[in-house]
């Protein structure tokens, strides 16, 4: 079985995942050899996820931790388990 | 803790969520896509899981079930904003077909680019403009490294349907900014394809 560009493209995420069979991990890595298309399309999306995994990328608010701390506080006065405030389910 | 936490030490709550507190402000703002929403949304997601931790069983690890209530209070945000871009995107269906950006040199992208803020509002712009289905698993995985397995469980899908979305996030994410980060970094060699 020879893998065409399109059919290497539905593999991308599964070969980044380390989850393809052993016999689709061989043809895919086969065709990477001498595929620069396909190859730059792997970097290209290896590296947006790098890019989008590091934490700059949605940073916490100036003051984010204080209000988010303060406000919790004020709930935690006079708050026990078991008598009220479980009453919202939306978990 | 949390055993500690419900028999009254309710003050270590605050030791048990600082971990987290990046990871479910992340999610709500890539759901919501405006700051103060976010940290309204991620303020009401500690205090729910605050109030309900009596309920937290540890069938799933705590934050996999503090990312589902953040998910359940931005779900439930959107749909009442209801906004026109947010229903046309969630109407796509689950078999569109994604083709690839075709550029070369994609070999190094410094990550020193991040310290540009533009290279950031691009990466939160491609993020936030996936489709609802597709950004949620992929906020999920992709950054804030939960498994597949614990993405599908806290999204209440198949780990079959998180594969098929993450793999579509992730191209439609390359088809994207590939370009874009081309256009952004003139000075790299970026060639295109064609």
């Amino acid at each position: 079985m020879v893998l065409e560009c399109k059919h290497v493209w539905e593999h991308i995420s599964g070969y980044l995942d380390g989850n393809l069979d052993a016999a689709v991990l061989e043809e895919v890595q086969k065709h990477l050899e001498h595929c620069e298309i396909c190859s730059a399309i792997l970097d290209s999306t290896r590296n947006i996820l790098i890019l989008t995994a590091d934490e700059r990328v949605f940073e916490l608010p100036l003051g984010f931790s204080e209000r988010l701390h303060a406000r919790l506080e004020a709930e935690m006065q006079g708050f026990t388990y078991g008598r009220s405030g479980s009453d919202e389910g939306d978990t | 803790m949390i055993a500690s936490i419900l028999a009254g030490n309710t003050h270590e709550f605050h030791s048990l969520i600082q971990p987290y507190e990046r990871s479910v402000y992340s999610m709500a703002l890539s759901m919501l896509q405006n700051e103060a929403d976010a940290e309204d949304a991620a303020q009401e997601a500690f205090l729910k899981a605050f109030r309900n931790l009596d309920k937290f069983r540890g069938e799933a690890k705590f934050s996999t079930w503090l990312i589902s209530i953040t998910l359940n209070e931005a779900r439930s945000r959107l749909r009442h904003k209801k906004t026109a871009k947010t229903d046309s995107l969630d109407e796509l269906t689950e078999d569109g077909h994604v083709s690839p950006a075709l550029l070369r040199d994609w070999r190094e992208i410094p990550s020193e680019a991040l310290e540009r803020q533009e290279v950031r509002l691009l990466l939160q712009d491609a993020i936030t403009g996936l489709p609802t289905i597709y950004r949620e698993v992929f906020v999920l995985r992709d950054m804030e490294c939960l498994s597949v397995n614990q993405s599908a469980e806290a999204l209440g899908i198949s780990v079959a349907a998180a594969k098929v979305r993450l793999h579509r996030a992730r191209l439609m994410l390359q088809k994207r900014l590939a370009p874009e980060l081309k256009r952004v970094m003139p000075k790299r060699r970026w060639f295109p394809w064609f």
